[in-house]
């Protein structure tokens, strides 16, 4: 590789926000100062983890000279100010390019900011750039990208998880605070518990979609990264609520999901369905897993088995509904309006092909043939309808339990990180990784990832915490007491 | 759930997705595809007759609202029906492969044969 960096320079857990707004507020650290190491720490680590795909340094500054003349006023600071977040970069962000990790899209600059983007700058953060992801969001690695993979900071050998995967490590290698990562099928709670930082899947409609470049609409999340569970919660608290450019979105009040967060969890009912400790489940993920179930019922948790018996339908269900979703959103990318066209085009028709031929990779090429094939003639029942029938079992076992527990706790994957090259050669293997995510991607339902222990060989494992819809107080309160037991 | 995909079938659906696959990708898609469905499949094991499809979340929530006590503030979020400013349409352009400033320019949709009929 001819760089030399130790694993311990590239594994480092970020301050917390609250130490970080401390620091800004009274003068000790100025906004500036923090984007520039931050900006230094990325020119180091970056050509080895592949994180950033491009930097918005000169708006990054101008917003951290903002913040700056705010403090040094003794004016009061915006939540997040001076706060250094990388954007996933299937979020649209005015200022650099937005490319979905395609290259049908490379040196796209789009014309305006997704929702999630523009509430972050206006309570102050300071966003640092456009973070590596697999093509569309559609990976379980991160070796989907057409702007090649990121290496997980833990192991550099291994996958940082997808499709979020730079997300994932920027926290872990600390490049940024914290970040924005999309969830479709498990996008952000698989690279969290691979890269041993904290994800959040919140509820469908508690976070605007509106410049997320959509690969299932009914599924697609946006939602937080960071290096622990309160700093992801006051994230959340910032980006969520309605968007009248997002009729999905929910106009519910949103909560101060930190201070939630804080709350004793003594009393609280945990599920523990045995259909996530099965077959599949690697013996060390499962003894990390269920050390944490044991910090839960030392903090005073009734620890109940359930049963969800419909999961092992959940990843058909999920690749047939995402991938038909999928080949109707990326109809839109036909060498028309933006991204790429192909030169070799002699009409309309040939211009379609094979700028879709040339600007698609493989894996996305694989989905939108498989969600066109679901959706067409003589197969829409047998595939589509079926599918989201079996939808509707899963949700509603979903809403059944709930009305017996206040939350779920499950392994967030069924291994620690893979290495790199693994399991590209396997479709169905890689789709395997989402086994225990699909299922609240289906449900609507939300969710958080947070470390709970690791593997003999270091690996982090992560334990999702489930809870009803718009229950993300109890996720993330469950998962707190997770992290203080391990403090 | 019928068998598997034929060489044929995955060259109609490449056609329906206006995808121009490459020969070589063909046998590739076309295994992968059949790897997928066999594992599809399974979902025949359960008996869906009168259950209605789940096609969004909000279907769910509406349709067992008094049952789980789902709250009134959940729901689609309709905008007015009104005029309002959209993007700047040069900002736009600048983004397109071809453009006369206004339109989008693609190539012909329809070729006439002059003289050759």
């Amino acid at each position: 590789m001819g760089i030399e960096l130790t694993t311990e320079t590239l594994l480092e857990k970020p301050a917390t926000i609250a130490a970080l707004r401390e620091g800004i507020a009274s003068g000790t650290l100025t906004a500036t100062e923090l984007a520039e190491r931050y900006y230094a720490r990325i020119a180091e680590h970056n050509p080895l983890l592949n994180v950033y795909l491009s930097l918005t340094k000169e708006q990054a500054l101008e917003q951290a000279a903002a913040v700056d003349a705010t403090a040094a006023k003794g004016d009061p600071l915006a939540p997040l100010a001076g706060i250094p977040i990388g954007i996933k970069d299937v979020l649209v962000m005015q200022g650099a390019p937005s490319t979905a990790g395609s290259a049908i899209l490379k040196g796209y600059h789009p014309p305006y900011d997704a929702t999630a983007v523009k509430k972050l700058t206006a309570a102050g953060a300071v966003l640092l750039g456009k973070i590596n992801c697999d093509e569309f969001a559609m990976g379980s690695s991160n070796e989907n990208s057409a702007y090649g993979p990121v290496r997980n900071p833990v192991d550099t050998d291994r996958v940082p998880g997808g499709s979020s995967g730079g997300s994932a490590a920027a926290v872990a290698a600390n490049l940024a605070v914290a970040t924005l990562g999309t969830d479709t099928g498990g996008s952000i709670r698989q690279p969290a518990s691979f890269c041993g930082v904290v994800g959040v899947l919140p509820t469908y409609g508690r976070v605007s979609r509106y410049g997320l470049i959509a690969f299932a609409s009914s599924l697609d999340r946006v939602g937080p990264f960071a290096g622990n569970v309160r700093d992801a919660a006051e994230i959340l608290r910032v980006i969520a609520g309605g968007d009248p450019s997002d009729a999905t979105s929910s106009p519910r009040p949103v909560e101060d999901y930190a201070a939630e967060s804080d709350k004793d969890v003594r009393g609280l009912k945990i599920g523990i369905p045995e259909e996530y400790f099965g077959e599949g489940l690697d013996p060390e993920v499962r003894a990390a897993v269920e050390a944490g179930i044991e910090k839960l019922r030392g903090a005073g948790c009734e620890i109940k088995p359930i049963s969800l018996k419909h999961t092992k339908y959940a990843i058909p269900v999920y690749y047939l509904v995402a991938t038909a979703e999928a080949s109707a959103n990326l109809a839109r990318f036909d060498g028309v309006r933006y991204g790429h066209r192909s030169a070799s085009a002699t009409n309309l028709s040939s211009m379609y092909r094979l700028s879709r031929e040339e600007g698609f990779g493989p894996e996305v090429k694989r989905r939108i043939l498989l969600g066109t094939y679901a959706l067409s003639a003589g197969y829409y029942d047998a595939y589509y309808k079926k599918a989201q029938q079996v939808r509707r079992l899963l949700a509603e076992e979903f809403l059944t339990a709930f009305a017996g527990v206040d939350a779920i706790v499950t392994p967030t994957a069924p291994t620690a990180a893979f290495k790199l090259g693994e399991k590209t050669d396997d479709p169905l293997a890689m789709y395997l990784a989402d086994i225990y995510t699909v299922t609240a991607s289906l449900a609507g339902i939300c969710g958080v990832t947070a470390p709970c222990g690791a593997t003999s060989a270091g690996l982090p494992v992560g334990m999702q915490v489930l809870a009803p819809h718009f229950g993300e107080s109890t996720a993330f309160r469950v998962a707190r007491a997770v992290e203080s037991a391990s403090e | 759930m019928s068998g598997l995909v034929s060489m044929e079938e995955v060259e109609r659906v490449a056609e329906l997705a206006n995808l121009d696959l490459a020969e070589d990708e063909k046998p590739r898609m076309q295994r992968d595809l059949n790897a997928i469905l066999e594992y599809v499949a399974q979902l025949n094991q359960l008996d869906t007759a009168g259950i209605e499809p789940m096609a969004q979340v909000s279907d769910l929530l509406s349709h067992l609202e008094g049952a789980i006590g789902a709250d009134s503030g959940h729901g689609a979020l309709l905008r007015a029906d009104a005029l309002k400013a959209s993007l700047d349409r040069a900002e736009v352009m600048e983004e397109a492969p071809d453009t006369d400033g206004a339109f989008f320019r693609t190539p012909k949709v329809i070729e006439r044969q002059w003289g050759s009929n």
